[in-house]
């Protein structure tokens, strides 16, 4: 049962952020709700006061711009990331995700900001988003600020966001040339959360030669765990196949899985390390163009 | 606790409620509107048995706060026949025998027609997709996805 709580219906970001910080610790954030509201009824949080951003249409945006990137306001919702345009065309893999991402009544009424606030480590837009060097910007009464979204994340459901603070922005650059990504999740039923996740992201010099790589791991510890061994492994490498089987052992490694009902932590890091060598293998072709 | 207004029109009736704001779309549908289509099921985002259309879109009745709902437009099962005659959708689950015990029907209908009005001549497939957000533990799914198909084309008016 969901334990009762002030409704505050703040009508501009600005009133937002001042309820924020007169009611401190006592309030939380509600957007979309697809996953809070499951917590409160769980009886997980009690809180005093509630405060309702989702209808705040100024951080209802997506953006883009080839210098400054990609921009997404907090509210934006998954569906619309899903179905923009411009996503699609600079960043599919972002689509390819949302597409995955839970099903279509949660994704018409979820939004990105609630999302990586949210902080499941199970999430889906976390481990892509980092994999693009994804930033983020938050902010309070006092400010904003913005961090990278590799440290954004603490630990299980747990973020940097301080006392006051939202979400506002999530920022990606713009792919360099010859970048491809790719992402995904295992997973028994097509709208379930990964047992486990690979987002893997690959950026190759004029030739053929990895630049830059990055793999960062879903649902396989506290938070996205982007993997550096496997950066320094690949940087400055051609495409090997067993380079790719040797970092899909990294990663099984390199990581901290739960067992639970969904997977044992064997299964889980078995699945990590196949994962890792076919979305590695996957970005590298995308990235030769 | 404090009830709060809320203001909302659902099946084209406007309805002016106080509720405790910590009372879900769904209950406001069942419990205080009294339209009792609309099927509470695992209360988890999971089963997608509570699926109404809110300003057009398909959604989970059961984790929206009905406060968020204020000012919408929506649609239950129960909003979908005209005039006293089902809608296409609900005569081609009926033909179709789309459902056996039928508790996830008014969701499946309510995810179908919203899919249906976004893509009017859909593969299979996206069918499929379409009520991925819906669980049917009697049917198989093939009777609906059939069901869905001839509605989208044309077969009933």
């Amino acid at each position: 049962m969901i334990h009762d709580f002030t409704y505050l219906k703040p009508s501009s970001l600005k009133e937002a952020l001042a309820m924020l910080a007169e009611h401190k610790d006592e309030c939380k954030v509600i957007c979309g709700g697809q996953s809070l509201l499951i917590i409160m009824r769980q009886g997980l949080l009690v809180i005093d006061y509630l405060v309702d951003i989702k209808h705040i249409k100024e951080l209802d945006y997506i953006q883009f711009d080839a210098k400054a990137g990609l921009k997404i306001g907090a509210t934006t919702r998954h569906r619309s990331i899903e179905t923009s345009d411009v996503i699609k065309k600079h960043y599919p893999v972002l689509v390819a995700m949302e597409n995955k991402l839970a099903s279509i009544q949660v994704r018409n009424w979820g939004t990105i900001g609630g999302n990586l606030a949210h902080a499941d480590p199970a999430g889906d837009p976390g481990p892509v988003l980092v994999a693009l060097k994804a930033d983020i910007k938050v902010g309070s009464t006092q400010g904003d600020r913005t961090m990278a979204l590799e440290d954004f994340f603490v630990d299980f459901f747990e973020t940097a966001l301080e006392e006051g603070e939202i979400v506002l922005e999530v920022q990606v650059p713009t792919p360099e040339a010859k970048t491809g990504a790719a992402y995904q999740k295992f997973n028994l039923l097509e709208s379930d959360q990964g047992m486990v996740a690979v987002a893997a992201a690959v950026t190759l010099n004029g030739g053929d030669k990895c630049k830059d790589v990055r793999v960062v791991l879903g649902n396989a510890g506290s938070k996205p765990i982007r993997v550096k061994k496997i950066e320094e492994l690949l940087t400055g490498k051609v495409y090997d196949e067993g380079l790719f089987a040797e970092a899909g052992k990294i990663a099984s490694e390199d990581c901290e899985p739960v067992s639970d009902i969904h997977a044992s932590e064997e299964h889980r890091r078995h699945l990590l390390g196949v994962l890792t060598k076919r979305m590695l293998k996957q970005a590298w072709e995308q990235a030769k163009g | 606790m404090e009830k709060q207004l809320l203001t909302l029109t659902v099946n084209g009736q406007p309805y002016e409620l106080y509720i405790n704001p910590k009372t879900l779309l769904v209950e406001v549908i069942r419990d205080h509107i009294g339209l009792t289509g609309t099927k509470r099921g695992c209360s988890t985002v999971s089963c997608g048995s509570c699926t109404v259309m809110l300003n057009g879109m398909a959604v989970k009745s059961c984790s929206i706060l009905a406060m968020q709902a204020e000012g919408a437009q929506v649609t239950t099962i129960e909003g979908l026949e005209k005039n006293g005659e089902l809608a296409p959708i609900q005569k081609a689950f009926i033909d179709h025998g789309a459902f056996q015990c039928g508790f996830c029907t008014s969701g499946m209908i309510m995810s179908a027609q919203a899919f249906l009005d976004e893509n009017s001549n859909p593969t299979e497939w996206e069918i499929r997709e379409g009520i991925e957000g819906n669980i049917c533990r009697c049917t198989g799914y093939n009777s609906i996805v059939r069901a869905i198909d001839a509605t989208a084309k044309g077969e009933y008016k």
